[in-house]
């Protein structure tokens, strides 16, 4: 019924149409990294650069610059920080939703309600004083604290995903497995965690995603300290350069290498995580 | 927390005969489901770092708190403020702009391309991943993309130049009365394909023999797609335009990036107004009563979408 008609050629040149205007900004991005100053300054914005050259990246990353160590930093508390957090996320919560989703009882059915409540409330009115409340800790400026306030803040969303998934997942597996002998704590690290795989995945990608790409949470919590994650390393740096269009785009995609990178790798996981772990 | 009761369920325990093979030696098993105490950490940084501090910020909006020392209470007049100072109500007027601009463009924008993607294209899975990249990206990282963009001698002006369009020149960023729309446009941008994915979800849904018996019947293009596709992916929209509005209330990256709230603070929202309140000012009990406002706008319009976009099959 639905075949390759003239229609439908129409219909996928003007789309195609619209995904090049709609990409664009890439072009502008990946040409203008490659242009010299001058010729970003002289030139025109449009054209492709007449020389190539990957000057900007060295000259960024060169250990002698004075931007090569605040973006490396970046990259590495980046890493660290993103890191932490899924490891947190899973450690901490697939348990938590496990346990809440398993059990019947009414109290465990109302904190998973918490948990959804959470979610929804916004997290700016929280941001003020969790940040006085982190500062009088001596959390603030620091990687680990860092970690800490991002997996609390992203627990309801790691207890939500996993919760839709342990719903779903039949009881036999454990019944077996008690039955042979195995302990709850084995039960769940031996049997049901490991069936838990795409729900692990699901939350590590959303998590990860939100945590690597958070330029406001990072800003308050790290900017000035030498723990600066690499939006707020971009943001400080770029502050100090004035329409240096070429290195500011450099620093943009070295930025976006490592994420981008990841997406190709697995960009099924990232776009199923993304309709299906928010459909629930 | 202690009160979450020991999980196991009483209708599947008991005694369950021991499959031993050697002698049929009686043993209970308890089907045991985890331990309560699992979910103790997890309940406990929930209340501490959401529950607690959400509470603790809308206390601290009733006081003039610097961040350090004593405070008194001082009511209302936080919000009384707010409203009196032209420039705060103007963030607030533009947070609403900008949230149901993002809602409307960033919902069309997406479906339209969702349908486009849905089947029969040959180019239908490059486009998805390419189209879907700019979601993964900071927003951050995106703003400083735009902001070349929108420059004076920018690849927008050029291209106006180039093809004649001169007196469309603008400064776009530079200029009040366009600033908030280039805002607009950055942040549309970036989550066209997040709608795509979630409408691409949706529609995947959509049986083929409904539409096609439709065709059948003589339904074209239009009817096919009020009478059946949107009442089907009604879920998704309902998950779209909620998380957009919500997403489009919080903005904040893209302005502190694009405009930092100029010219003459014609693109301040109160996401970046808490901010500058609260963390550059120290104004903290005024900063959390502009985040309080800002809280209460977001539960009041997540309510309202509940309702609207409730199943109406």
């Amino acid at each position: 019924m639905f075949r390759y008609s003239k229609k439908t050629l129409v219909l996928e040149i003007v789309t195609i149409l619209g995904a090049i205007v709609m990409l664009m900004p890439f072009y502008f991005l990946i040409t203008t990294s490659l242009k010299t100053g001058p010729e970003v300054l002289s030139g025109s914005a449009l054209s492709f650069p007449s020389s190539p050259t990957f000057q900007n990246f060295v000259t960024l990353l060169s250990p002698s610059s004075d931007a090569s160590g605040a973006i490396l930093n970046g990259l590495l508390y980046s890493l660290i920080i993103t890191a932490g957090t899924i490891i947190g996320l899973i450690v901490v919560g697939s348990p938590a939703a496990y346990v809440l989703t398993r059990s019947t009882s009414r109290w465990s059915n109302r904190t998973y309600y918490l948990f959804l409540i959470a979610i929804l409330l916004p997290t700016q009115l929280g941001i003020v004083p969790l940040y006085v409340e982190a500062r009088n800790l001596g959390l603030t400026g620091s990687p680990w604290g860092m970690i800490v306030v991002y997996t609390g803040v992203l627990m309801p969303l790691s207890v939500f995903l996993y919760g839709g998934f342990f719903r779903r997942l039949p009881r036999d597996y454990e019944e077996a497995a008690t039955v042979d002998g195995a302990s709850r704590g084995k039960v769940f690290v031996r049997i049901v965690f490991p069936l838990m795989g795409p729900a692990t995945g699901t939350v590590a990608i959303l998590a990860g995603l939100i945590v690597w790409n958070d330029f406001f949470t990072a800003l308050i919590f790290l900017n000035g300290s030498n723990y600066a994650t690499l939006p707020v390393a971009m943001y400080t740096y770029v502050g100090g350069l004035v329409s240096q269009w070429n290195l500011i785009f450099a620093v943009v995609i070295i930025s976006m290498v490592p994420i981008l990178a990841f997406y190709f790798f697995a960009q099924k996981r990232f776009i199923q995580g993304y309709a299906g772990g928010l459909k629930g | 927390m202690t009160a979450i009761q020991s999980p196991a369920r009483p209708a599947k325990d008991g005694a369950v005969p021991s499959p031993g093979r050697r002698e049929a030696k009686q043993k209970t098993y308890k089907i045991g489901y985890g331990r309560w105490w699992w979910a103790l950490p997890a309940v406990v940084l929930m209340l501490m770092l959401i529950y607690i501090t959400t509470a603790t910020g809308a206390f601290y909006a009733f006081t003039d708190w610097t961040g350090i020392g004593d405070f008194n209470f001082v009511g209302l007049d936080n919000f009384k403020k707010i409203f009196q100072t032209s420039e705060l109500t103007g963030a607030l007027v533009n947070t609403l702009i900008l949230a149901f601009g993002f809602l409307i463009f960033t919902n069309i924008l997406g479906l339209l391309f969702a349908l486009a993607l849905n089947r029969t294209l040959k180019s239908r899975f490059v486009l998805r991943t390419l189209l879907f990249m700019p979601v993964v990206i900071a927003p951050i990282a995106v703003s400083y993309i735009w902001k070349f963009i929108f420059a004076f001698n920018g690849p927008l002006n050029q291209t106006l130049g180039a093809i004649g369009l001169k007196s469309w020149q603008h400064d776009w960023l530079g200029d009040p009365d366009l600033a908030l729309w280039c805002v607009l446009a950055v942040m549309v941008w970036q989550s066209v394909g997040f709608c795509m994915v979630i409408y691409l979800a949706g529609l995947a849904t959509v049986p083929v023999d409904i539409e096609e018996a439709a065709v059948l019947d003589g339904a074209g293009v239009v009817k096919r797609f009020r009478h059946i596709t949107v009442p089907m992916i009604q879920p998704s929209i309902a998950i779209a335009t909620t998380l957009t509005l919500i997403q489009g209330l919080r903005v904040f990256d893209q302005v502190l990036a694009l405009t930092a709230g100029g010219p003459a603070g014609s693109t301040q929202t109160l996401g970046t107004e808490v901010y500058q309140q609260a963390f550059v000012f120290n104004n903290f009990g005024f900063g959390a009563s502009l985040a309080l406002v800002l809280s209460v706008l977001i539960l009041i319009f997540t309510v309202i979408q509940q309702y609207a976009t409730r199943d109406r099959l």
